[in-house]
């Protein structure tokens, strides 16, 4: 508010941090519903069950939508976009967050029952698909920790390489998705080919960066580059 | 006949729908309780602790049997059933039972409920994704049927199928599973007392998405093997295939009985969350009826027999 006084530049400013409350909203609504839901009893016969799913399922979306904002920059043109990612970011390790202590606290019942934590390292050691889930989250928190201005100064270049991690965790998420799924794999599908896009567009693009005339097959690798 | 029901679940515990609806609340409060409770020396106190304890095998409510349910024939989501199964047209609705027979008949779905008469049975649902419920289903056992229709010496299982038609079970248009769904047994599980064909629950007949007009129960096995709508029973000399196995065979085995003991590849079995309770207990062997069933698989190995 006081950057006003500056005049366009801090007009402009204060404009960002409202469209960043925004984002923050609108991505905490499914939170917020799950609550209302619960105290209103909708949440079905398996209440657990449901949160567990719509906290994973907002996760992995959120966590997509992060790693889309570098392409969707570079595919625009649009560079302040990238004010979103970390946002973005730390709202998907927030869902995967509850997420986990869903699973570990709500559905094993960590802290409830005794000799549970029994069950969740063996769940964790012994289930595919619970070890790539837990890997994930486990990812998510030294990105999370160092998203702040401080550590990206301090951490530099490496800073950079640190948050590809992001990439590994966002596969292992997917991953995660399809062991467990019975019969429908539909919706994990949508999410590894909506990965895969976000992948393929920077990888791409580094290529590209890398190598002034591009090879044949990286431009075939590349579905944006015959449109520009 | 010696084994009329299940001895620890008796019709006299069989409490009033509205009470369980009143339950229901009860257990979202002491959830709420429980969740707002953030300190975990605070949940541990007993008070807490009684207010979320499992009470033993009561009644799961109505509304959740026929709102959560497996049957992919009508979508995949638990939900999907209670919304899309109103397309199921259940009369005229026959069931053709042939095979190994002396007498092949296709009975009209009233016949059998005419001439055998439903008596309820309590029983507990535990489904292979770890959860499970307590049912008062209405139902006859099978061997009454099997009895009016002469099995041959050759009959060693006995295969049912759910009805195939895409226009009345929309699900059946995606691939899946291979339709139609078909289940089986061992021709003396078949026979044992416990197994029933249910044609009602709490007092009325099946709800379409709980199967109707008429379905297994075999209560010491996965749910899935309890295959709903059927319109063919058929007694065969060779193992029948069932959906589930044909899937995805080192998960799902043709036995599939309710075993602690034998996990699922991909997930636990040891525990289950009782539906409407907050706390996950114990999963029995046989499900809670190995007293009644265990001598049928003596000398075998439940983990190559999964």
């Amino acid at each position: 508010m006081q950057e006003r006084v500056k005049g366009d530049g801090g007009s402009v400013r204060w404009r960002w941090r409202l469209a960043q409350t925004a984002v923050v909203a609108v991505a905490l609504v499914p939170a917020a519903l799950i609550v209302a839901d619960f105290l209103r009893d909708a949440l079905g016969a398996n209440p657990i069950e449901e949160i567990t799913h719509r906290t994973g399922d907002w996760a992995i979306r959120l966590l997509i939508g992060a790693l889309a904002v570098t392409p969707l920059r570079r595919l625009t043109g649009w560079n302040a976009v990238i004010r979103f990612r970390r946002t973005l970011g730390l709202l998907a390790f927030t869902y995967a967050t509850l997420h986990f202590l869903t699973y570990a606290i709500l559905d094993q019942g960590l802290f409830l029952q005794s000799g549970v934590l029994g069950y969740v390292a063996e769940d964790v050691a012994k289930r595919p698909y619970i070890t790539v889930g837990f890997t994930a989250f486990v990812l998510l928190i030294p990105l999370a920790v160092t998203s702040t201005k401080g550590w990206i100064r301090r951490l530099g270049r490496r800073w950079t390489a640190l948050h590809r991690l992001a990439y590994v965790a966002a596969a292992l998420a997917v991953l995660h998705y399809l062991w467990l799924v019975k019969g429908d794999q539909v919706t994990p599908v949508w999410y590894a080919a909506a990965l895969v896009l976000v992948l393929a567009l920077r990888v791409g693009w580094n290529r590209r960066a890398a190598t002034p005339a591009p090879r044949a097959e990286v431009r075939r690798a590349v579905p944006a580059e015959s449109g520009s | 006949m010696l084994i009329r029901k299940p001895h620890d679940i008796r019709p006299s515990e069989i409490t009033d729908e509205a009470l369980f609806l009143n339950r229901r609340s009860f257990i979202a409060a002491a959830a709420g309780a429980a969740a707002l409770a953030a300190a975990p020396g605070v949940l541990r106190a007993e008070g807490l602790r009684a207010l979320v304890a499992p009470r033993d095998d009561e009644l799961t409510p109505l509304e959740d049997i026929t709102t959560y349910n497996n049957f992919y024939e009508f979508g995949l989501d638990k939900r999907d059933p209670s919304r899309n199964a109103h397309t199921l047209r259940t009369r005229p609705w026959s069931v053709m039972v042939e095979g190994e027979v002396q007498k092949p008949k296709t009975y009209a779905v009233d016949e059998l409920i005419r001439r055998f008469p439903a008596a309820e049975r309590v029983y507990r649902l535990r489904c292979v994704e770890g959860w499970s419920m307590v049912i008062p289903w209405l139902g006859f056992e099978l061997n009454k049927l099997l009895a009016e229709v002469q099995p041959t010496s050759q009959a060693k299982y006995v295969a049912f199928q759910t009805l195939h038609d895409p226009e009345q079970m929309p699900g059946q248009r995606s691939g899946v599973l291979a339709w139609p769904y078909v289940e089986g047994l061992r021709l003396d599980e078949a026979m044992h007392p416990l197994t029933i064909l249910a044609t009602g629950l709490y007092g009325k007949p099946l709800p379409n998405q709980n199967g109707a007009p008429i379905r297994l129960v075999v209560p010491w096995k996965y749910g899935f093997k309890s295959i709903k709508s059927i319109v063919r029973i058929r007694l065969t000399r060779q193992q029948p295939p069932t959906t589930w196995n044909l899937a995805a065979p080192n998960e799902y085995g043709f036995y599939s009985n309710v075993n602690p003991d034998v996990d699922h590849p991909r997930w636990s079995q040891k525990r289950e969350r009782r539906i409407g309770e907050l706390l996950r207990r114990p999963t029995q062997v046989f499900n809670g009826y190995g007293d009644q069933v265990a001598r049928l698989y003596s000398g075998m190995d439940l983990r190559r027999y999964y």
